[in-house]
């Protein structure tokens, strides 16, 4: 196994309260899994992606385990992290646009960070020159500042940057939100080229963009208000979902080719809950058709079928 | 931009860097949950609670005053006694100290705030205008800015008071408001380009409003604080640049403010003499009001910017 | 770059021109026959002198003639170097006058601006990331800003030098002292050098400590400062990222900062007799000196604009995007 992830809640502090931001997940992620992590805007997966690799100030871990490669990762020690981070867990980050320093050159900066993490420049650079070809950068961008390049070849820079010491993890936070439909195309490509080139081993996506993961992913994991719905492999959450939520979301994305004259467009009525005071049992109830009695009690997440994974009283193999 | 205190670059290089990109102060949800985090904000609370009280001295105490400020009591080089009502001694000249104390308080604050309120007004629109409007209209008032900017203002103010016979206290803030508002207005700029660019005012301009509606109900929220930000620096600033000014020999006739008092004081050798009641309130009180006003500043600043409250 | 260099120059000269126009325009805009007022203000016992005085000043105004040609005169004898005759130390030429005491101004004031301006910021990182000193500085740093210049020098003469005769009193140097290139007299200067600077010092630390601070910070929530926490960077690292990105809007702030500072070593010198042009500007005042008022102003302006022109092109060496800008990306 990879990447194990037991039980992890993490909270966000307020003067308010703590948010549950991430309130109690557990999955895995195998070697060479490209896993799509997918949920609308304040589900936590934004949260999950960077509690595995850097804790913001205002995150707060609560409890739980993440364990990579066999060894446990200290996510509430930001020092003990260190010896992880870029090595075993990276991350190209929603901001990469913005994540290079703009008055240090790009080459200067990567020759300071991979020194300043034991890494010889020489031996790095002509690594770092090859990977820079194979995503379509010239050499000239070591020379050159941030303000230079376009975003695109910011974000490109960024990545290759982000997987030069090949890490066991890679998580990719909303890197193609931002772009446009045939560059994200491009960049979802660089990402599963990495892979199969060995750069990562494994890789975690995040977007609230179902139709990237369905392209790239190996298996797509739904959150949902700070938990988890459903995972499983890209083409049966796709094709065959099981949880309430992951089958409206299917429902409610337009389809190539269809002309929507006659059947309007629904999304899913209603919003998610505050995550300040979370509602009893399944966060989705009130927004769920199939929502019963039941539901009152928190669904536990399990394999209903091979590599199957739901968290839904009306989905789980009690009763078949 | 976190702990961006855009303070004044006039009579203290406190802060001048922040003017060039001010903190976008995103709107709060709503007046109470502002009060809210402003009676909690321990800044805010302190440099409010010490301008109020300074002011109150200010507007109570000539009243309190059992003599004039210019009046000539006889009585020389008293120390602060209770005797006479003489709480803070007299001068060297035998006037009453206490009372050019309070009076020199309040033309402090009534500089402080015209100056200081016609700068940020002047600031704001030329500031906003060159935001909103960019080209020719722009490019002209930045120069305008610039050049303003860098003329040494106080020297300008030197020359131009040295020549007026009889000075006004009302003068003296029309002319610091005129020299002061130039980092006002850029960062007002700046702050209004980020704003125009924001995509509800651009929802605004779709959905038909005119410029006049966007400018009113969507930009000017969200430059409300920022602006009375600017104000209170501006005001500080005033207060300094007034007192310097008046140091110099250049403060209001027919009356005394505080450094007025400081510069009596230092011609009549009263540090040599040791009458320090005469020499350390009026400082004092310039230090204690312009730094409540900083402090209370950084207070607003971590109110209107949520990213800022600290847990 | 030629683009950069030339609007800055073009704004230089106009703020010149418009500064030397008020220069010369105020006097003509007061009301009355500003000669007259002026030498009836002197109150001249010598008739000889009131009269030369009188002649004196018509031809320096040249009030019979047209109006521009006064202001073209003006800008000739500005470009002569002449600036005009004092009143007070009549007949000493106002050029000399400020040449004499513009060595002591800039003795006080170009220490205080590069230690103060060091120092600060030095301080103002330390205190960015180490939250015992920065419960102290943070206080300490604006109450000295919002110190005005003039009091701190007095409370600095009245305890140190008036109670504890720490330091002299004021004065550059000791009267009896030898005015030659010995060891005792550059001492004496020194020594008398010291509480003004100080106090200069003192006032101007405050500000740039709590601006470095607050920029500090910034720099480090900054996205670059958190992708590099993502990749294991040390802090040092991100430390030294974040000390040198802000600089950068120090240094324009050195600019803007000029003007209070020249403000407040004027009253400096007033406080400490320290005779530099701020305390040959208070007599001049005082005694209605215009001339000399006006020369100083002069020159005020003049050593601004040359001191921001410095640091547009040590801001334009430092920051690498205004040369890219300049030059074009690729």
């Amino acid at each position: 196994m990879s990447l194990l992830v037991d039980d992890l809640k993490v909270y966000y502090r307020t003067l308010a309260g703590d948010v549950h931001a991430l309130d109690g997940v557990t999955f895995a992620v195998a070697d060479g899994e490209i896993m799509g992590l997918a949920g609308e805007s304040g589900c936590g997966k934004s949260t999950l992606g960077n509690s595995l690799i850097r804790f913001d100030t205002r995150m707060r871990y609560i409890d739980g385990h993440v364990t990579l490669d066999g060894v446990e990762l200290p996510v509430w020690d930001t020092v003990g992290m260190n010896e992880f981070r870029f090595d075993k867990v990276s991350i190209v980050p929603q901001y990469a646009m913005s994540a290079l320093n703009p008055t240090r050159k790009i080459g200067a900066m990567t020759e300071d960070l991979l020194r300043a993490r034991g890494v010889s420049a020489r031996q790095a650079f002509p690594e770092l020159r090859r990977r820079l070809d194979l995503v379509g950068l010239s050499d000239d961008v070591l020379e050159m500042f941030p303000l230079e390049l376009s975003g695109g070849m910011k974000q490109r820079t960024v990545m290759v940057i982000s997987t030069l010491l090949n890490p066991s993890l890679l998580i990719a936070d909303e890197i193609t939100s931002a772009l446009d439909v045939s560059t994200q195309k491009a960049v979802s490509e660089t990402l599963v080229g990495f892979r199969d080139r060995g750069f990562v081993k494994s890789m975690i996506v995040i977007t609230h963009d179902l139709a990237i993961l369905y392209q790239i992913a190996d298996t797509i994991l739904v959150m949902y208000a700070g938990q988890l719905a459903e995972k499983a492999s890209g083409e049966t959450i796709i094709s065959s979902p099981r949880h309430p939520y992951t089958r409206l979301l299917i429902s409610s994305l337009p389809e190539v080719g269809v002309r929507y004259t006659d059947t309007k467009l629904t999304g899913i009525p209603g919003t998610p809950p505050g995550l300040l005071h979370p509602p009893e049992g399944c966060r989705f109830r009130d927004r769920c058709p199939l929502a019963s009695a039941k539901c009152l009690k928190e669904p536990p997440f399990v394999e209903v079928e091979s590599d199957h994974y739901v968290a839904c009283w009306e989905d789980t193999s009690w009763d078949s | 931009m976190s702990s961006s205190v855009p303070t004044a670059p006039l009579a203290s290089p406190a802060d001048p860097s922040q003017v060039e990109e001010p903190p976008i102060a995103a709107p709060t949800s709503g007046l109470h949950e502002t009060l809210h985090f402003a009676l909690r904000n321990k800044k805010l609370v302190f440099g409010l609670s010490m301008t109020s009280a300074l002011l109150l001295f200010a507007i109570v105490g000539p009243f309190i005053a059992q003599h004039g400020p210019l009046a000539y009591t006889g009585k020389l080089s008293l120390a602060p006694t209770t005797k006479g009502g003489f709480w803070f001694g007299t001068t060297l000249l035998g006037q009453d100290v206490f009372s050019q104390f309070v009076t020199g308080l309040r033309l402090a604050f009534i500089v402080g705030v015209l100056g200081g309120g016609i700068a940020a007004i002047i600031g704001m629109v030329i500031g906003f205008t060159a935001g909103y409007r960019s080209g020719i209209v722009d490019e002209g008032l930045n120069m305008l800015t610039n050049v303003v900017l860098v003329i040494p203002t106080f020297a300008l103010l030197l020359v131009i008071a040295a020549y007026l016979q009889v000075r006004g206290i009302m003068m003296e803030a029309v002319f610091i408001g005129i020299t002061s508002w130039p980092w006002a207005a850029r960062a007002l700029r700046a702050q209004t380009f980020s704003l125009v660019s924001r995509d509800f005012v651009d929802m605004a301009r779709l959905s038909g409003r005119s410029s006049r509606q966007i400018i009113f109900q969507e930009i000017a929220p969200n430059m409300s604080s920022y602006l009375f930000m600017m104000f209170i620096l501006l005001f500080g600033g005033a207060i300094l640049i007034a007192a310097t000014l008046d140091f110099i020999g250049l403060g209001p006739s027919n009356t005394i403010s505080l450094g007025m008092m400081m510069q009596l004081s230092v011609q009549n050798a009263a540090l040599q003499l040791h009458l320090w009641w005469w020499f350390l309130p009026p400082g004092l009180a310039i230090m204690a009001l312009v730094g409540s006003l900083y402090v209370m500043n950084v207070g607003l600043d971590e109110v209107f910017n949520p990213k800022l409250r600290e847990l | 770059m030629g683009r950069y260099f030339l609007r800055k120059l073009v704004i230089y000269a106009v703020t010149f021109v418009v500064a030397v126009t008020i220069d010369w325009a105020i006097p003509h805009l007061m009301p009355g026959n500003p000669v007259l007022t002026l030498v009836g203000r002197i109150q001249i016992q010598d008739p000889r002198v009131a009269q030369a005085l009188y002649h004196h000043y018509m031809r320096a105004f040249n009030l019979d003639l047209p109006i521009w040609k006064q202001y073209w005169y003006f800008w000739v004898s500005l470009f002569h170097g002449d600036l005009g005759t004092s009143i007070l130390q009549f007949p000493t030429p106002v050029m000399t006058i400020i040449v004499h005491a513009l060595p002591y101004t800039l003795a006080l004031l170009v220490p205080a601006i590069v230690l103060s301006w060091y120092a600060g910021n030095k301080f103002g990182a330390l205190a960015a990331r180490r939250p015992v000193l920065d419960n102290s500085l943070l206080p300490f740093g604006y109450t000295l800003t919002a110190t005005p210049y003039m009091w701190l020098g007095i409370l600095l003469v009245w305890v140190l030098a008036v109670t504890w005769h720490l330091f002299p009193v004021g004065f550059a140097y000791d009267p009896t002292a030898q005015r030659a290139f010995t060891w005792p007299f550059i001492s004496s200067l020194a020594y008398h050098w010291f509480l003004p600077f100080l106090s200069l010092f003192l006032v101007s630390f405050g500000g740039w400590a709590i601006g470095m601070r607050n920029m500090i910070i910034y720099e480090l929530e900054s996205d670059y400062a958190h992708y590099l926490e993502a990749l294991g960077a040390p802090q040092r690292l991100i430390r030294r990222y974040a000390f040198r990105n802000a600089m950068l809007p120090q240094i324009t702030g050195l600019a803007l900062a000029l003007g209070a500072i020249i403000g407040g070593a004027l009253v400096t010198e007033i406080v400490f007799s320290y005779p530099g042009l701020g305390y040959q500007i208070y007599r001049a005042i005082t005694n209605e000196d215009y001339f000399v008022i006006q020369g100083i102003f002069l020159f005020i302006i003049i050593g601004v604009l040359i001191a921001n022109f410095i640091v547009d092109i040590v801001y334009l060496i430092v920051d690498p995007r205004t040369r890219i800008g300049m030059e074009g990306g690729r």
